[in-house]
């Protein structure tokens, strides 16, 4: 077993990126290792680790950015915002439980470089909208920065957004400066029981289209609701469809009262209360639904009009499982395991209805066999490989994570 | 105003232009063309009117196939071009070059598409901006960025400079709302990136096109989040004594957990301006804040009180709140016509950078130092919330002594935002402006890294030439990638 590399900074990067860019050494980059079983699998020559690369570097609370080194821990610096009030308000998604990989151990770079957005996402944003600046060491050796501190910034090539959700396979991000904002003051629920994923999601988007700010819309169909911890909803063997409502105290009841008169047609209502609320949408946050199995795990974007019908069209071919978030439009899909697991029949699915389709969890020999991420477009593809050429012309960073020889 | 170094033009070219000009007809029809002189003249320019070149013919395309046509002829043919919205730009993104041919996208302005379920818009980007959200006001919904000039100002514009406006500290900017584009690239092969849905897979090439000033390809539709607008919103003015604390009273609102949806900020000079023109009742302070905030009747009057509060700590010496829709509206048209208003009394340098909140009121000192030194006067306007500074410089542009001071103050103050930690344009993009200043922001290395991607995009550098980049150093970038590619 290959040991971590852990350089002590940006400048050691630099130097072995250098040397193994001339030697054409391969090189996994990792940061917690939390997200590791994602993607193709990999066998490089040398794995090299963010870890030591930790710390806070800026912090403004009143001009609401922060920055740290790309290793910090993901819980340490949530825990430093909250002290004064504040969040990452894109609320990454913690995929541990769905890999089962280490809870809670996620590094701020992993959390860019995968793009890793929560339920928060459909009213913010991604990670991605949210990252000012970032310092990194290309596939040369060279150090390099784009953006900056400020909030707005066009200045130059908008490489923050190319190397959000590049899985380390570009560059290797040393430090990351993002938007951060305030925690709200007070979140509520309204849940609805038992509803069909049709129903789910016409509720959803319909109240996504109110002006009432709804800032979570999910939902679970019953045997994932199972795997909750929430005691008031696990036990009562139904879907559990999920707005979440967040603001000034004043705010979240006013608006929860209009949200409620637009929604009585869909059944009866249910209120979680401020804690009750944090507890729910903390365990959608870490994939709770997800957790403890080992069936092949699917990541579909669509449009979420689109998303029950997707999902009923790949229940032709396999027994399926769902947990839709973004108002049907992100979904989590667990299903029989097969040769391909599925890979096949679900893209196709997608191709016919627009978006696509990551896979997330199965065992590294399907990982090697099918493509994980989805597959591009000639043109597309194209223009990735000579991105990949432009940061890592060597290919040593992450060789084919995403894509064979890119 | 015109010290910038614009490349000699391929004589070579220029010498072909008439046969160019036939084939360009055959391609796409000759209603789509304007070759003679008169018609060209329209196109010199754009907002940074200081710089004009007569470019060597202007293409009207009415699809992406015709885009495609085109791009695929001067590419072959080795013929620069230069893409162009309406022309409204602030820093020469859509100045032309005799040659270069101008596709310009003013004709494309097509809605294909209205979702409310979804809550995208597929247009055609040579829509103006306003157009998208009068489309979709009906239904309750609006496109969230909102530059100044949102009257004229097309998609295809605001997402070659990913635009911002007057309310992204709350929705963000062009990158933010843009799900998806259709794309015609440099060899004239059509892409298409993303979708109703909220990510596209693999890299995110969508987020490297918005902003792309034009280098990388030409856009002709994009996807677009349409949002559910607010039940109401309303404004308030708060005067102070100092710019200093304005300033702090925008960080001790922000600091309490409240994101008005825009605090906008005018000094002196910019209020006396505005309120001559627009009747808004500013009151005349040496800084005025105006704060809008959203949501139900009763929740806009909870958080202006809140914020009524919290600015008596900084002794305002004016606290109102509208009214009346009109008072409202007379607020926002004194702050959205300011560049209009200050040049009917004056030519003016709109300057564009960004800083670090914290530093407003040393900023706002040395930008008056600045500008006094070259015996020019300034009129500050901003958006606050995020620290996008619009110094507008005062200057007689006949004189072509003061022009010349006005462009080196501009630099000046544009170096000022970079040194305490800001940028050089928040979003008015870098365009033949700035181009050579971005060595104050960024290392050589820094740049190559930008050069490189151009390259992929645009290997022969044939897109919106002289722009963006620094002159030098661009043969390596090109060569480098050009070797990494073979």
């Amino acid at each position: 077993m290959r040991s971590d590399v852990r350089p002590v900074d940006e400048r050691e990067f630099a130097q072995i990126l250098t040397q193994a860019s001339a030697d054409a050494t391969t090189i996994e980059i990792k940061g917690a290792g939390s997200k590791e079983g994602i993607g193709r699998p990999m066998a490089t020559a040398m794995r090299l680790s963010t870890r030591a690369l930790r710390g806070l570097t800026l912090y403004e609370p009143n001009e609401m950015v922060m920055a740290a080194r790309a290793g910090t821990p993901l819980a340490q610096l949530e825990a430093s915002l909250a002290e004064r009030g504040q969040m990452l308000a894109f609320e990454p998604a913690d995929l541990a439980a769905a890999v089962a990989g280490e809870a809670d151990a996620a590094t701020i770079g992993g959390v860019f470089a995968t793009n890793s957005s929560g339920p928060r996402r459909i009213a913010v944003g991604a990670a991605r909208d949210h990252l000012l600046g970032v310092r990194a060491v290309n596939g040369r050796g060279e150090i390099f920065k784009a953006g900056g501190r400020v909030m707005k910034n066009v200045t130059g090539v908008d490489l923050c957004r190319g190397l959000a959700g590049s899985w380390g396979t570009l560059a290797v991000i040393s430090e990351v400066t993002f938007k951060v904002l305030p925690i709200p003051e007070h979140t509520e629920t309204l849940v609805l029981l038992g509803l069909s994923d049709d129903i789910a999601v016409e509720v959803l988007t319909t109240a996504m289209a109110t002006p009432f700010e709804v800032s979570g819309a999910a939902h679970v169909q019953s045997p994932l609701v199972a795997r909750l911890e929430h005691p008031g909803l696990r036990g009562q063997g139904l879907s559990v469809t999920a707005l979440r409502l967040e603001n000034f105290v004043a705010s979240v009841a006013a608006r929860k009262d209009k949200l409620k008169a637009v929604l009585r047609a869909y059944g009866e209502i249910h209120d979680l209360d401020h804690d009750n609320s944090l507890a729910l949408w903390q365990e959608l946050r870490q994939l709770s639904p997800l957790k403890g199995s080992d069936q092949p795990l699917w990541r579909l974007s669509t449009a979420p009009s689109a998303g029950p019908k997707v999902v009923a069209a790949i229940a032709r071919y396999t027994e399926v499982s769902a947990f839709y978030d973004w108002a049907g439009g992100l979904i989590w899909l667990e299903i029989l395991p097969a040769t391909d697991a599925g890979a096949a029949d679900i893209r196709r699915v997608i191709a016919a209805h627009g978006g696509h389709a990551t896979l997330i969890r199965a065992a590294p020999e399907v990982r090697a066999a099918v493509p994980v991420f989805q597959p591009l477009e000639a043109g597309v593809e194209a223009i990735s490989r000579r991105l990949k050429a432009a940061f890592d012309p060597a290919g040593i960073l992450n060789p084919g994570r995403m894509y064979a020889d890119i | 105003m015109s010290h910038l170094i614009l490349p000699q033009p391929d004589r070579a070219v220029i010498a072909r232009r008439d046969s160019i000009v036939a084939d360009l007809k055959r391609l796409v029809g000759a209603a789509a063309i304007i070759a003679d002189e008169v018609g060209r003249r329209a196109y010199e320019t754009d907002a940074l009117t200081a710089y004009r070149r007569l470019p060597l013919a202007v293409v009207l395309p009415s699809t992406t196939e015709e885009v495609a046509r085109v791009l695929s002829y001067c590419h072959q043919g080795g013929i620069k071009v230069v893409a162009r919205g309406a022309g409204t730009s602030l820093s020469g993104g859509a100045l032309p070059a005799e040659d270069a041919v101008v596709v310009a996208v003013s004709r494309m302005t097509r809605i294909l598409d209205i979702d409310y379920v979804n809550r995208v818009a597929r247009v055609e980007v040579g829509i103006t901006n306003l157009a998208i959200s009068e489309a979709v006001k009906s239904a309750g919904f609006f496109y969230a960025p909102d530059p100044s000039s949102q009257l004229a100002c097309t998609l295809a514009g605001n997402i070659g400079m990913n635009s911002g406006g007057a309310h992204c500290l709350k929705y963000g900017v062009t990158t933010n709302n843009v799900l998806g584009l259709k794309m015609v690239l440099v060899d004239g092969s059509i892409v298409e990136l993303g979708g109703a849905h909220l990510d596209a897979p693999g890299y995110d090439i969508l987020g490297l096109m918005i902003g792309s000033e034009g280098q990388f390809g030409i856009v002709t539709e994009a996807t677009v989040r349409i949002l559910r607008a607010a039940e109401g919103a309303r404004p308030m003015l708060l005067g102070f004594d100092s710019s200093e604390a304005a300033g702090q009273c925008v960080a001790a609102i922000i600091g309490s957990g409240i994101i008005p949806v825009a605090i906008e900020f005018m000094d002196r000079p910019a209020i006396r301006v505005c309120e001559a023109f627009a009747k808004a009742g500013y009151p005349d302070v040496e800084a005025l804040l105006i704060v809008e905030v959203e949501g139900s009747e009763e929740e806009i009057t909870s958080l202006l009180q809140r914020i009524g509060t919290l600015a008596k700590a900084f002794n305002p010496r004016e606290l109102r709140v509208s009214q009346s829709p009109e008072q409202s509206a007379a607020i926002w048209k004194g702050r959205k016509s300011a560049f209009g208003a200050i040049g009917r009394i004056s030519d003016y340098y709109c300057m564009d950078g960004t800083i670090p909140l914290g530093k407003l009121a040393e900023v706002l000192v040395a930008i008056a130092r600045i500008c006094d030194r070259h015996g020019l006067s300034v009129a500050n306007i901003f958006h606050a919330g995020d620290g996008n500074l619009h110094p507008l410089i005062l200057y007689d542009a006949n004189d072509p002594q003061q022009a010349e001071k006005a462009e080196q103050a501009g630099a000046e103050v544009l170096e000022l935002c970079v040194a305490v930690g800001g940028c050089l344009t928040g979003e008015h993009g870098v365009g033949i402006e700035k181009r050579d200043l971005m060595r104050v922001q960024f290392n050589a290395t820094d740049l190559a890294q930008q050069m490189r991607i151009k390259t992929v995009f645009d290997p022969k550098w044939l897109l919106n030439p002289a722009k963006v980049f620094p002159l030098e150093g661009r043969q390596e970038a090109q060569q480098e990638a050009s070797l990494a590619a073979a």
